[in-house]
């Protein structure tokens, strides 16, 4: 479980007008570019100041390409960074409050206590 | 010395800056009610007469994140810039330029560690709608000089309510000790009950209405014991996952001291989350 690097490519992604458009139309791309690139980055330090141990588990990137905010949810990510990058997604594509009440129906069977967000 | 002339609670709705100044279609049937509202609430601050905002809010992952993450940060800057990229995407706020009020920020910091608080700073702060909402509502024409005051309601490990509340008492104490003859508000931001990325989002209400009405009640009549002794770290995921935000209304309630009640209460019943405005005029601070 690497819950703090999910957080990080919401994070990173989500603040950044140009990754929120590629990860949208391009997930796995954006996915394999960013594990490559970005999730040793330390963030607000000189880019050669990199750490060396940080990476995803294979669940970790299903959710990530699958754009599965569920999985996501479950997974133990921020429900904010997620419900905040998707919005800036996919709320276009529907009508108003549409894409926030769909996003909450497809997460209906999940009951107290929700997953530990905790990094 | 400084005197508090007014502490002000409210929940902080960024949709609210939108809802307002739409027009025609776009206008939401609740707008008008919503206006009115917070015109009414806008009235409190402006009789208070301020000449400095101290501002307590919550950063949401804009410039504070996992790596190096304060629990308690002041703000020191003779500026803030505010708000963010995605902010402008989302909600449609507007970017803003604020002045500081560095010397009262530098007496938090040094009486503040002295009283026993580790408050981290930070020099360059862009502030998020934690703290501009309130100014959209509450002083629109955001002339004043602020201090910021940023709290984790977000990321845990979080401190407990208890240290909210203690947090509150005390810059109630360090701006009643500030060595200046002006009129400063304390005003923070928080939530009531809220979900946030789960299935209890945006619905019709807040997600649990019951705990918004005793959170409303406990807060109107300053009942900090009541309160401390219902809501804990672990009780707070039961309303809303996101409802960890009602701890700065606790740190006001710190501020506006035990039994307080307040002078004005308001709230709005909206989609998704209750609203909810407080403020208290400490005795003789009135001119």
């Amino acid at each position: 479980m690497s819950k703090y690097l999910l957080d990080k490519f919401l994070y990173t992604v989500d603040r950044d007008p140009e990754l929120v458009e590629r990860y949208r139309d391009d997930p796995a791309g954006t996915l394999d570019w960013w594990e490559q690139e970005m999730a040793n980055a330390v963030l607000n330090c000189h880019p050669a100041e990199r750490s060396t141990w940080l990476a995803f588990t294979d669940e970790e990137r299903q959710a990530i390409r699958g754009h599965d905010h569920v999985a996501l949810f479950q997974l133990g990510a921020h429900p904010f960074l997620t419900l905040t990058l998707f919005i800036a997604m996919f709320e276009r594509d529907h009508g108003p409050l549409e894409y926030q009440l769909a996003y909450a129906r497809a997460m209906e069977h999940i009951q107290l206590p929700y997953p530990d967000i905790a990094t | 010395m400084a005197t508090v002339a007014a502490v002000i609670a409210s929940t902080h709705h960024p949709f609210y800056y939108r809802a307002s100044t739409s027009t025609g279609a776009d206008r939401p049937p609740f707008a008008d009610e919503w206006v009115a509202k917070i015109e009414a609430f806008r009235a409190t601050l402006t009789r208070a007469e301020p000449d400095v905002l101290l501002m307590v809010g919550s950063d949401h992952f804009h410039q504070l994140w996992l790596d190096n993450m304060p629990q308690f940060l002041v703000g020191k800057a003779p500026f803030f810039d505010a708000n963010w990229y995605n902010e402008e995407r989302e909600f449609g706020l507007p970017r803003m330029l604020l002045p500081g009020q560095e010397d009262l920020a530098a007496h938090i910091l040094r009486d503040g560690l002295d009283a026993g608080f580790d408050l981290a700073f930070s020099n360059e702060l862009r502030i998020d709608h934690s703290v501009t909402c309130p100014i959209i509502t509450l002083r629109p024409q955001a002339d004043l000089p602020i201090v910021p005051v940023y709290t984790n309601i977000f990321a845990p490990p979080m401190p407990r309510p208890s240290r909210f509340v203690q947090l509150g008492r005390a810059l109630r104490q360090l701006v009643e000790s500030w060595p200046a003859d002006k009129r400063v508000a304390i005003i923070g931001t928080g939530h009531l009950s809220l979900e946030l990325g789960g299935p209890r989002q945006f619905g019709e209400h807040g997600p649990d209405p019951e705990f918004d009405r005793k959170a409303v009640a406990w807060i109107a009549n300053g009942d900090i014991d009541g309160a401390l002794a219902e809501v804990t770290l672990d009780s707070l995921h039961a309303p809303g996952n996101a409802t960890h935000g009602f701890m700065d209304f606790m740190l006001m309630m710190g501020v506006a001291g035990d039994g307080a009640k307040a002078d004005h209460v308001d709230t709005l019943d909206l989609f998704h989350t209750m609203e909810a405005y407080f403020t208290w005029y400490p005795e003789g601070a009135l001119r």
